[in-house]
């Protein structure tokens, strides 16, 4: 069954990479190359008539995908007056998100929450990319009530540094952060009681980080507390 | 021999009064296993009538229909472990279920399942009865603090608490009941329960019914705190599995356990009781003045033995939809021989001597098991109260209504 | 915010007690195995005697790693893991994680599929409002209305079991639309049910609107406002019944609710009596739309074309539905491989129970258990 990613827009000619300084989680380089290389799962065998023996990979043939799109609107130029280039504002699939700079957080999200009545944090989460400099994508996803409209904001930081919490802007942001320092190890500061949500509360390491295992687990903790080797 | 009890049988007096301890034993044994059989039937009849009403049929296997239940459940409570935690008082851990099983068995002392069918009729009757029914409290805290454990005691405490409360109000509907009785041709009320209802003959009409609607309001709130003092649904918060404080009787088991529950039931029909003997007319089956005569007579006489005819149909039509496998032969042939046994005994029931002595008994223990049926329909329908809303019950509306009806049919009365 | 603080549990604040010297404080542990408490959850309670102080959730208990382990299974197979977070509705949180999937493989579900999924998401959020009735009432005292909703909800699991197999945890939809045609007389079955549910929940709100003791037991209890709520992060029927009118379903239309025509009940106090009210009118609009759903079934593929093996294109979505908890969200990243590099659920349940403190502060012991059950957590949300 051929691939029909049917793309929103025709096909940039750019590669699939964002604008500079934002980069794109790791992988992105390594696609073309993987595409000829790929198991059999590569579903080409179906298409009649072309050789498995791909002598011009596919790639080129199949439209590269929906890219990351500038986002414009009166609620970027109002934040680029104010910040600049500390934002780039972007549209992917209709979502819009922007990626801020590290040091605009928190005076940003306080406007977004006062000024720009983005009143209700629906999430806060993280990603890890181990290679890169800057290991952790860190978001919140917020949502305005009176504009019925939704957007992500991301900065990257580096592993051990701290961002400020935004527990005072929305209280929700409570569990959501301590959820976040709990499987990542992101601290925030201001935080009224960080600690461990999901986790038991002398566990060790933090498991959605690339570099714990699946079935790693703490022995120490489970040897002590429950009294067994390991629990697998 | 024979003389001798048919001698007693003809008397009208109750073994108390006539001083005679023979009779009154047998009285008191009579009570002691009638109220043991009344409570295992309460026992199957809440759990069948209470699945009934929640679209399930409750227990189906032990018996026929579930009828051996209560025995298997007695059976089991027996010979359970005997657990006292490790910290109780044992003596008092010990005496605790005794003396609620005391206070509530002996308030069966005064109670008139006719007009000489009462071990003694004491002519502070019902004064007897509210205050040995008070002393399960007692037991109630004592089992609490005997627990050795926070939770039982904040259960005992709440209970105790909710007991004495409710208590005020019954004493204020107790007291307009009394002083109904006191209009009669010789002006004096009486406090004996077996007065009572023939006060309630004298004047021709149920308390319920007098002094409309005061009568009413009256019972109604008899009713309530009834059921408030015997931490049945809706006032069980202190007893409830879902609520933080466990109840009073958590940390007993097996035998201790069904001893609580034993006086649970035999408080509610205790009250019961009262309530019918002050409210309902006793043993006095309906319309003893306005249908009077013989045929009248000849016709209500026949409701015993109709009723329990009526029973032994119930169980031979349940026999016939048994389902025919081999499984289930021995359970319908228990089911029929049940019915059997009640058809014989609705047949006996028509036997004119048994049938005369036995009509006040009847009206008496049927409506005693109307109030056990709304008991069991009350714990089916509503949700608990939480404590203070329960105490504010209590003291906020019970009480003032109670001193009002009190005063209006003290008014009322005079005039 | 004016005042940041209100929000914190006073537990959590570690102020010294504030009380007097002989303080009647007592620190009460509502265990993880506790009848009331819909899974494994434990409430740390202050007390002042029967009043609550403040209030502390341990949760975690039922914590599987679902967001690791989606990194290391492929997209369709992890969609039978997504049903096992909230285990009652577990149709609705396959239709947010497949139409998660769907948006980032930039695909449409056919109209029949997206016909098919709206009428057994509304089956389920039936079924979970039922279960929620059901087990709260319980909790409050009311042990009939258990076995009434239970009796019906059987119906409904009759007809996921007929449709997928299995009654529960259902794994009802895949990535592109839906695998399994509708059987024979799937339709007539609906439209039966419909009509044999109608007047069942009148005879739930006969038994429980005006029971004055439900109604004491519910009216100005867990009060919390609408701000309160938003700020929260709230949502779902407790935040309709205090009286924001938003409802994903409407506000952001996904599946195909635009062609629906069905209200948002809100409430006024948002106590718990309005929460009771919002449910009972949620049931009767799902009836609704599933009157407006099951004539009108169109014929056509129930699947979209789809790549076997699933790799979406590098990128980010975020995609939220109404469950019948509430906003159910999913943010998927994607490296282009056949496995999500990150997978978060935002959990309506989590994000609701930190509501508990601010609910419960002041209100007596026995209304916590009543609160815990308005909220409608499902600790397999909570935790993942």
């Amino acid at each position: 069954m051929p691939d029909e990613t049917k793309s929103p827009t025709p096909p940039p000619t750019g590669e699939p990479r964002g604008p500079a300084g934002s980069p794109n989680p790791p992988n992105v380089e390594s696609v073309p190359a993987q595409k000829p290389g790929a198991p059999a799962a590569v579903p080409n065998p179906a298409a009649p008539g072309a050789p498995p023996k791909a002598a011009a990979p596919a790639p080129p043939a199949k439209p590269a995908g929906p890219t990351p799109q500038p986002w414009d609107s009166p609620l970027i130029d109002r934040l680029k007056q104010q910040y600049g280039s500390g934002i780039e504002a972007l549209s992917y699939l209709g979502q819009n998100y922007m990626v801020a700079d590290r040091s605009l957080i928190p005076e940003l999200l306080q406007v977004l929450r006062t000024e720009e009545h983005f009143d209700y944090c629906v999430d806060i989460t993280a990603v890890h990319y181990p290679e890169r400099a800057r290991q952790f994508d860190l978001l919140w996803i917020l949502y305005s009530h009176p504009h019925n409209e939704r957007i992500r904001v991301k900065v990257m930081i580096a592993d051990g540094e701290a961002v400020p919490s935004v527990v005072s802007i929305w209280p929700t942001a409570n569990w959501l952060e301590r959820e976040v320092y709990d499987m990542f190890g992101i601290a925030f500061d201001g935080h009224p009681d960080l600690k461990r949500i999901l986790l038991p509360d002398g566990w060790k390491g933090h498991p959605l980080r690339k570099d714990y295992g699946i079935i790693q687990q703490d022995n120490e903790w489970v040897q002590i507390n429950l009294g067994i080797e390991s629990g697998q | 021999m024979l003389d001798y009890v048919t001698s007693y049988l003809k008397s009208n007096t109750t073994p108390g009064q006539a001083g005679n301890i023979f009779w009154a034993l047998v009285y008191i044994l009579l009570i002691f296993g009638g109220l043991s059989v009344a409570v295992i039937a309460m026992n199957w009849l809440e759990r069948k009538i209470l699945a009934h009403m929640q679209v399930r049929l409750g227990p189906m296997r032990v018996g026929p229909h579930g009828l051996l239940q209560p025995i298997a459940d007695a059976i089991k409570l027996l010979i359970k472990e005997d657990i006292i935690p490790a910290g109780a008082d044992k003596l008092v851990f010990w005496m605790a279920p005794l003396i609620v099983v005391t206070a509530a068995f002996t308030t069966f002392i005064v109670v008139p399942f006719g007009p000489a069918h009462a071990v003694t009729d004491m002519n502070i009757g019902v004064l007897f009865m509210l205050g040995v029914s008070s002393l399960s409290v007692l037991g109630v805290v004592m089992a609490g603090w005997a627990s050795n454990s926070h939770y039982p005691l904040i259960g005992a405490l709440r209970s105790s608490a909710q007991m004495v409360s409710y208590e005020i109000a019954m004493g204020l509907a107790v007291v307009s009941a009394i002083l109904m009785t006191s209009l009669d041709k010789t002006g004096t009320g009486t406090l004996s329960m077996i007065g009572i209802v023939q006060a309630q003959y004298a004047q021709e009409t149920w308390f319920v019914f007098k002094f409309f609607p005061l009568g009413l309001i009256a019972f109604f709130i008899f009713a309530v705190a009834m059921v408030a003092e015997t931490n049945r649904a809706p006032f069980d918060l202190p007893e409830a599995e879902s609520e933080l404080t466990a109840g009073f009787h958590t940390e007993y088991s097996g035998f201790r356990w069904s001893l609580f529950f034993l006086a649970e039931y035999s408080a509610m029909i205790a009250v019961s009781s009262i309530a019918v003997t002050l409210w309902l007319g006793g043993w006095l089956r309906p319309f003893p003045h306005w249908l009077s005569g013989d045929t009248w007579d000849f016709i209500f006489s026949l409701f015993p033995g109709v009723t329990f005819l009526f029973l032994a149909a119930l169980c031979f039509r349940s026999t016939a939809r048994m389902p025919r496998h081999p499984y289930f032969k021995v359970q319908t042939m228990g089911l029929a021989g049940f019915g059997a046994a009640l058809a014989l005994i609705g047949i006996g029931l028509f036997i004119p001597a048994l049938r005369d002595r036995i009509q006040d008994i009847y009206w008496f223990i049927a409506k005693v098991a109307a109030f056990m049926y709304l008991y069991i329909w009350y714990r089916g329908t509503f949700p608990r109260y939480r404590f203070d809303q329960l105490m504010t019950v209590g003291w906020k509306v019970l009480l003032p209504t109670g001193l009002g009806v009190l005063v209006l049919t003290a008014v009322w009365g005079v005039f | 915010m004016a005042d940041a603080t209100k929000y914190l549990s006073h537990l959590e604040l570690g102020e010294p007690d504030q009380t007097f010297l002989d303080s009647n404080e007592l620190i009460i542990n509502m265990g993880p195995q506790h009848p009331a408490t819909h899974g494994v959850l434990r409430v740390i309670l202050k007390l002042d005697g029967e009043k609550v102080l403040g209030t502390e959730c341990v949760i975690g208990y039922l914590h599987r790693g679902v967001e690791k382990i989606a990194e290391h299974r492929t997209y369709a197979m992890f969609n039978p893991y997504v049903d096992r977070m909230d285990y009652v509705a577990a149709v609705s949180n396959g239709l947010g994680y497949c139409e998660a999937v769907e948006k980032l493989l930039n695909v449409q579900a056919p109209p029949r599929a997206n016909y098919i999924r709206v009428i057994l998401t509304e089956l389920n959020r039936l079924a979970s409002h039922m279960l929620w009735l059901g087990t709260h009432a319980l909790d409050i005292g009311a042990i009939t209305p258990l076995f009434y909703t239970f009796r019906d909800r059987e119906e409904i699991l009759k007809i996921f079991e007929k449709y997928c197999g299995a009654r529960l945890t259902t794994h009802a939809f895949r990535i592109g639309g839906c695998q399994y045609e509708t059987y024979e007389g799937f339709e007539q079955d609906v439209s039966k049910f419909l009509k044999f549910v109608a007047p069942k929940i009148g005879e739930y709100e006969e038994l429980l609107t005006t029971n004055r003791i439900w109604v004491e037991r519910t009216r100005g209890v867990g009060v919390i406002s609408a701000k309160d709520c938003i700020a929260l992060g709230v949502t779902g029927p407790v935040l309709r019944a205090s009286g924001v009118k938003w409802d994903l379903r409407k506000a952001q239309p996904y599946a195909n609710y635009s062609e629906f025509d069905f209200e948002i009940p809100t409430g006024g106090n948002g106590d718990t009596f309005d929460r009771y009210m919002v449910r009972m009118q949620e049931m009767r609009q799902s009836l609704r739309i599933l009157e407006q759903a099951v004539g009108k079934i169109p014929e056509g593929p129930i699947m979209a074309k789809v790549p076997k093996v699933i790799k979406p294109p590098v990128g980010e979505i975020y995609h939220s539905i109404e469950a019948p908890k509430g906003e159910l969200g999913y943010f998927i990243v994607s490296d282009g491989s056949t496995q999500p590099y990150r997978l978060r659920v935002r959990p309506p349940s989590f994000v609701n129970l930190q509501a508990l403190d601010l609910m419960v502060r002041g209100q007596l012991v026995a209304d916590v258990i009543a609160v815990i059950g308005t909220l409608d957590i499902v600790l397999g949300e909570v935790d993942r």
